[in-house]
């Protein structure tokens, strides 16, 4: 039982790890959770196998890459269906690569799906053409993002920070 | 502290013949005797090195986490810019009541038995002021932190040294403590986790100083402000201990817990006595801390979800840090609380001040010598891991590098 507790908080320690910063080698990892490389290993291949770990991504602030792309997130009203409820009709959405996320949310709307396009045009255009005439699709806002400031916990503005001193005893 | 310190065997107050109208007696005679020496240039030229990465670092890389900051942004806003109490506000002291109370098992008044103070550092300087007559002699573990000697001596009372070494694990063990006990000796200091070191004590070692403390009527001066930075296992509060609440002075603060150093806020707990004696000394020279950062560790004490992450956070860097510098070819005992490791360098051949001084010069990495936390604390270094793992790697890279070139083989 201890054992298995034990495994457990390992685990969950090294996905924390990975969270934070997934291009640690596994010796690093290993240090740090007090484990050996192989342990390490396995125990991330596992993970991996398991869906738990889904990709291994970067973090963009596209605003500073100097190539337009535009977001949008799009409020979507829809008709449950029989017997699958939302997840169809989520699926069918989620499958157009234009789109980034989709999240079954509360509220008067139903879905928020986040869109990415090259221009504010193909955006508007995606939306009209591919969403809104879906069957179940009753009703859609579109919200262009005009500026991230935070993502997935990061700042995207260097949070100025007062200078330590080199030595202090 | 910054940039300064005592060297062993500055600590004789120097007496000269005064001459009238000379500029050199302008400064009183028991601040001359506190000499600094060569390695003051050294941390000077540490301050300025550009592209140097500093393990010299004795403070959290964390910014105070904003809830913090954003609750004594609202006490500004609200008006809250006066005089508190000498003792603090009372209900940060019930606040502080509450949590050693919860978190240690040991209960403070917060009438009288709890002072907050304008930092640790002021704390300590009125705990030795309020017990110490002159000649009294206060017993120090070494390597410590540089300022519980030269405030003892303002006192007039005697700092006395016990060295602990790393066979030890840097702990101050009982035997060694009662060698150094006289019928003078009024006090001893307990300094864990320590710093420079990153020892911790057990709650075994713990009870065996506790019973030297008893058998000859002794008062301790605990300071545990590294209390909430311990890795293996949980910290133990020296009052905590039976028989030893009304014998001790604890001493702590928000600085290093909760990434507040220059917010300058502690607090002292203790017998009603001897804390009405620390108050009365504060009421004149500090009136009372300042009100912007009691607001602030109010809100400290209400959310600690973040202090939960920097702790697992310094956890991983330690083992990092200590793991890299056994590969690199430094014998590194491991360290428990605090964010220090203390490598020795011992098989360089080099005297901690050299190591440090050629580290700066070579490859622009900042340590500090273990020289200056006392005599014992040759032979070793100080690194800091209070910076980012960024940091870390490409300091053993560097310090590697540079023990290629200084190894004695």
């Amino acid at each position: 039982m201890n054992e298995k507790v034990n495994e457990k908080q390992k685990k969950d320690e090294i996905l924390r790890i990975l969270e934070e910063n997934a291009r640690l080698s596994d010796n690093e990892i290993a240090k740090m959770v007090d484990m050996d490389e192989d342990e390490v290993k396995s125990i991330i291949s596992e993970l991996e196998n398991s869906g738990i770990i889904r990709k291994y991504k970067a973090l963009i602030n596209h605003d500073k890459t100097g190539i337009e792309t535009v977001h949008a997130v799009i409020d979507v009203k829809v008709n449950p269906e029989r017997n699958t409820g939302y997840d169809s009709i989520a699926e069918r959405i989620s499958r157009f690569p234009e789109v980034k996320s989709v999240r079954l949310i509360s509220g008067e709307y139903d879905l928020s799906v986040l869109i990415e396009g090259k221009t504010m045009h193909k955006v508007a255009y995606f939306v009209a053409e591919k969403i809104a005439p879906l069957e179940g699709v009753r009703n859609t806002v579109t919200h262009f993002l005009l500026k991230t400031y935070k993502e997935n916990g990061e700042m995207y503005e260097e949070e100025e920070k007062g200078e330590r001193l080199a030595v202090t005893l | 502290m910054q940039l300064s310190f005592l060297k062993e065997g500055s600590s004789q107050v120097i007496h000269k013949k005064k001459k009238k109208g000379m500029k050199s007696n302008r400064v009183a005679d028991r601040v001359k005797g506190l000499k600094g020496s060569g390695i003051r240039e050294f941390f000077d030229i540490a301050q300025q090195t550009e592209g140097a990465i500093s393990l010299g670092v004795g403070e959290p890389d964390f910014v105070t986490p904003w809830s913090i900051r954003e609750a004594c942004i609202f006490s500004l806003e609200k008006g809250y810019t006066s005089y508190t109490s000498n003792w603090g506000l009372l209900e940060l002291r019930e606040m502080i009541s509450d949590k050693v109370y919860t978190d240690d098992s040991v209960y403070y008044d917060p009438e009288g038995e709890i002072l907050i103070t304008t930092g640790v550092s002021e704390a300590f300087d009125l705990a030795v002021r309020a017990i110490a007559n002159p000649g009294d002699e206060v017993i120090i573990h070494e390597p410590s932190y540089v300022s519980y000697k030269p405030c003892t001596l303002f006192t007039g009372g005697s700092p006395v040294c016990v060295d602990t070494g790393v066979e030890d694990e840097f702990k101050l063990r009982a035997e060694k403590l009662e060698q150094k006990i006289t019928d003078k000796t009024k006090a001893i200091i307990l300094s864990y986790p320590n710093n420079p070191t990153g020892a911790a004590l057990s709650i075994k070692d713990l009870e065996e100083i506790a019973d030297v403390v008893t058998e000859h009527d002794l008062l301790v001066i605990s300071d545990e402000v590294y209390g909430k930075l311990t890795y293996d296992g949980k910290h133990t509060c020296f009052s905590s201990l039976n028989g030893m609440k009304d014998r001790t002075i604890l001493l702590n603060g928000f600085s290093k817990a909760y990434a507040m150093t220059g917010w300058r806020l502690g607090y002292a707990a203790g017998n009603k006595d001897i804390i009405e004696a620390m108050m009365k000394i504060h009421q004149y020279i500090m009136l009372c801390a300042p009100i912007t950062a009691q607001m602030a560790a109010m809100e400290a004490l209400r959310t600690n979800d973040e202090m939960e992450q920097m702790v697992s956070e310094y956890n991983r860097r330690r083992r990092l840090m200590v793991e890299g510098l056994r590969e690199i070819g430094l014998s590194c005992f491991e360290p428990k609380g605090a964010f220090y490791t203390f490598p020795s360098i011992e098989n360089t051949g080099l005297t901690s001040e050299e190591f440090a001084k050629r580290l700066l010069l070579e490859e622009k990495v900042v340590v500090i010598p273990g020289s200056v936390f006392g005599a014992s604390g040759e032979g070793f270094i100080r690194c800091s891991y209070a910076v980012s793992q960024y940091e870390i790697k490409e300091a053993l890279k560097r310090m590697g590098r540079f023990l290629e070139g200084h190894r004695v083989v």
